[in-house]
C-alpha cells in the first residue's frame, strides 16, 4: 500500500493528537487521585437547623452576613444576577407543597433558612460534565471553580435552587475583600461548600459560629455520640423534598 | 471538491456576504457577551438555560432527521430518494455544527470547554451528548464525501461505506434520544421528567426536518436548474404526516397525563405554558400560535388533494416548521424552569445580544449548507454536460 503525502501528513496529526490525548489523560488521572481522597474519611458531615430557636432573633442575618462576608460572595443588588450561599425563604416556598392549611403564623410568616442540601445522592454530581463538582468522602458536595465550564446542568439538575452562577463579574460587586478565600471568576457555579476550609483547620463553619442563639448544630452523623446524631435522636426533624431521594443532610426542626 | 464553492454566479456571492455580515455582527455580540459574562442574556439564577439550549435542542432535531431520507434510500432501496439523500445528509453537517456552536456560546467558561473532553464523565449525559454528537458529524462527513467524490468519478461508493452509512441510522436516533435524555432524567424538574419526550422529539424532528428538506428541495428548483422531482417530495411529505401526527399525540399524552392527575408540580408547567401562572403570560399567544399552526399543517398535510398540491404543501412545510420551533426553540426548555423548584415563577425573554448571536449561528448554518449544496449541484451539473 503506496502512501501519499496528504495521507502522510493525516497519520503524523493522528499520531501527534493521540499520544497528545494521552499524556493529557494520564496526568489527569494523577490529578483526580489527588483531589479525590481528600475530605475526612469515616465522617459524614450534616446541619439540623432548630427554626424555633432561629426565630427567637427576628431579622437577624447574623449567619447570611458572616458566611458571605467569608466567601467573598459578591453582591449585585438584582434578582436575576443574584449569588448566595445561604439565605432565608418563606415556608411555602423552602417546603413546597408541603403547607397545610391553617397552620401557626409563626411557622407561614418566620423564614427558613436554605443552602446546599450536601446531598448523599447529589443529582449535581452526577450531571457535571467535568466533575467540576464531586462528592467528598465526608459528604461534602466540593466545588473546583478552576475546573467549571459554566454550563450550568448542576443548576438544571438541583431540587433546592441551592446554585448561583456567575453572570457577571463578581470581584467589583465585594463589599469587603476577604484576602484568605479565593474570589471568582464570571462564567462559574458557586455554592456552599460546608466551610470546607474551616473545617480543614478544626473550625465550625462560619454561619453555626456566627449564631448568636445558637439555632445550628454541625456534626458528624457516623459518630453515635455527636449532639447533632442526639438530637436528630430526640425531635422528630424534617428535610426539604425526601420523594426526590437525594437524602439531603440538613435537618429542621419546625 | 470544494474549490466548486469559490466559484459562483453574482447572486450566490451576494447571498453569501449577507450571510457573512449577519456573523460578523454575531461574532462581535459573542465578543461582547465574553467580555461582560452571561449577564447580558435573559438568563438568571432561576431560568439558568434559554434561547441558546432550545436552539441546539431543536437543531438536534434537524440534524437527525437526515436518516428519513437515508434510511429509505439505503435500507429499502427507495431509489427516488438518490438525489436528496446528500443534501439531508449536507442538511446534518449545517446543523450539527450550529449545535456545537449553540452550546459553546452558552457556556459561561467558553475556553474551557476542551474540559469536557479532559476530565470525561460517564455519569453526565452531556458527555454522551458530545461524543454522540461528535461521531454523528464525523459519520456524516465521511458519508456525503465518498459518495459525491465517486459520484463525480462516476465508480459505485467502496464496500466498506455501507456498513458505515447503516451505523449512521441509530446514531441519529441516538444523538435525539441522549438529547432528551439531558432533560428527562432529572428528577428536580416535573415537566421534563416525562418518558415521553424522547419519543417525542424524535417525532418532531422527523417532521420538521423533513419539512425543512421540502422546503429546501423547491427553492433550489425555483433558483438553480437542480430538480429532485415531485415524487420524492410527496414521500417527504408523507414522512412529515406521519411524524406530526406522532408528535401531537405523544404531546396530548404529555397534557393529559401532567392535568389530569392534576399534580400540581406538573400541571403548574403546563398551565404556564398555555393560559399564564401567576400573571406571567410570556409563552401563552406563541403556544396558541403553535397550536392553530399545528392544526392547519396537519389538515394540509392529511387531505391527500391539499397535499399533493404544491403551492399549499410549501404552506403546510412552514406551519410545521414553526409550530415545532415554537414548541421546542421557545416554549420546551425555559418551561422547565418555571415554575422554579421553590415555587417562584420566574420571567425569561431573550436579550437581543442572544438574539444577534442566534440569529448569526443560525446564518453560518446556512452558509454551510449554501457551499455543500453549491459543491453537490456543481458535481451533478458537470455530469450532466460530460
Amino acid at each position: 500500500m503506496s502512501i501519499d503525502r496528504r495521507q502522510f501528513l493525516l497519520i503524523t496529526a493522528g499520531v501527534a493528537a493521540a499520544g497528545l490525548a494521552g499524556k493529557q489523560t494520564l496526568s489527569v488521572f494523577a490529578e483526580n487521585q489527588a483531589r479525590k481522597s481528600d475530605g475526612f474519611a469515616g465522617k459524614r458531615w450534616a446541619m439540623l437547623i432548630d427554626l424555633k430557636k432561629c426565630h427567637e432573633n427576628e431579622g437577624c442575618t447574623k449567619c447570611i452576613d458572616a458566611c458571605h462576608l467569608t466567601h467573598n460572595v459578591p453582591h449585585f443588588g438584582n434578582k436575576k444576577d443574584e449569588i448566595k450561599w445561604i439565605w432565608k425563604e418563606k415556608f411555602e416556598h423552602a417546603f413546597v407543597e408541603q403547607e397545610n392549611y391553617f397552620v401557626p403564623e409563626q411557622v407561614k410568616q418566620k423564614p427558613v433558612l436554605l443552602f446546599c442540601n450536601h446531598c448523599s445522592n447529589p443529582p449535581c454530581v452526577s450531571v457535571c460534565p467535568t466533575q467540576a463538582t464531586w462528592k467528598r468522602k465526608d459528604g461534602i458536595v466540593m466545588m473546583d471553580w478552576h475546573r467549571c465550564v459554566g454550563c450550568r446542568y448542576c443548576m438544571a439538575a438541583c431540587p433546592y435552587g441551592s446554585r448561583s452562577f456567575n453572570w457577571r463579574e463578581p470581584r467589583t460587586h465585594i463589599k469587603q475583600l476577604n484576602p484568605d478565600f479565593p474570589t471568582r471568576t464570571k462564567g462559574v457555579v458557586e455554592k456552599c461548600t460546608f466551610c470546607d476550609e474551616r473545617l480543614a483547620r478544626g473550625l465550625k463553619p462560619a454561619c453555626v459560629e456566627s449564631c448568636p442563639v445558637k439555632a445550628m448544630v454541625f456534626g458528624d452523623l457516623e459518630n453515635p455520640n455527636s449532639e447533632i446524631r442526639k438530637m436528630l435522636g430526640e425531635t422528630f426533624t424534617m428535610r426539604r423534598k425526601p420523594e426526590l431521594g437525594t437524602q439531603p443532610e440538613i435537618y429542621y426542626i419546625i | 471538491m470544494l474549490e466548486q464553492a469559490f466559484s459562483g454566479s453574482k447572486k450566490y456571492w451576494t447571498w453569501l456576504i449577507i450571510l457573512l455580515v449577519i456573523i460578523g455582527c454575531g461574532v462581535l455580540a459573542f465578543l461582547y457577551q465574553f467580555y461582560q459574562g452571561l449577564g447580558v442574556t435573559g438568563m438568571s439564577r432561576d431560568v439558568t438555560w434559554g434561547f441558546y439550549i432550545a436552539q441546539f435542542t431543536f437543531l438536534v432535531g434537524v440534524a437527525a432527521s437526515a436518516v428519513m431520507v437515508v434510511l429509505p434510500y439505503y435500507v429499502h432501496h427507495y431509489k427516488d430518494f438518490g438525489k436528496i439523500t446528500i443534501l439531508g445528509e449536507f442538511l446534518a453537517i449545517g446543523a450539527v455544527i450550529m449545535c456545537m456552536l449553540f452550546i459553546f456560546v452558552d457556556m459561561g467558561q467558553p475556553l474551557r470547554v476542551v474540559n469536557i473532553f479532559l476530565y470525561p464523565s460517564p455519569n453526565s449525559l452531556m458527555f454522551w451528548d458530545s461524543m454522540s454528537l461528535g461521531g454523528y458529524l464525523v459519520l456524516n462527513v465521511i458519508i456525503s464525501r465518498y459518495t459525491l467524490d465517486c459520484e463525480k468519478k462516476g465508480i459505485a461508493p467502496p464496500k466498506w461505506l455501507k456498513p458505515v452509512v447503516i451505523l449512521s441510522i441509530p446514531w441519529a436516533v441516538s444523538i435525539h434520544t441522549v438529547t432528551a435524555f439531558l432533560y428527562q432524567g432529572l428528577a428536580a424538574r416535573p415537566f421534563w421528567l416525562s418518558a415521553v419526550m424522547a419519543p417525542r422529539f424524535l417525532a418532531t424532528a422527523f417532521s420538521a426536518g423533513p419539512a425543512l428538506l421540502i422546503l429546501l428541495c423547491l427553492l433550489l428548483r425555483k433558483i438553480t436548474k437542480f430538480d429532485v422531482g415531485s415524487e420524492p417530495i410527496q414521500k417527504l411529505a408523507i414522512i412529515t404526516t406521519y411524524a406530526m401526527l406522532l408528535n401531537i399525540f405523544f404531546l396530548l399524552m404529555e397534557i393529559f397525563t401532567g392535568l389530569y392527575s392534576g399534580l400540581p408540580d406538573h400541571a403548574r408547567h403546563f398551565q404556564f405554558l398555555y393560559f399564564g401562572l401567576d400573571g406571567n403570560y410570556r409563552l401563552v399567544p406563541w403556544m396558541w400560535i403553535s397550536t392553530i399552526l399545528a392544526i392547519v399543517s396537519l389538515i394540509l398535510l392529511l387531505v391527500p388533494k391539499y397535499r399533493k398540491n404544491e403551492k399549499l404543501l410549501i404552506v403546510a412545510a412552514f406551519t410545521v416548521f414553526l409550530s415545532i420551533w415554537i414548541d421546542k426553540g421557545l416554549g420546551m426548555v425555559v418551561t422547565g424552569f418555571i415554575p422554579s423548584p421553590l415555587g417562584y415563577v420566574p420571567d425569561y425573554w431573550p436579550t437581543w445580544v442572544e438574539a444577534t448571536i442566534s440569529l448569526a449561528i443560525y446564518a453560518l448554518g446556512l452558509l454551510i449548507v449554501t457551499v455543500l449544496y453549491k459543491v453537490a449541484l456543481s458535481v451533478r451539473r458537470m455530469l450532466k454536460t460530460v
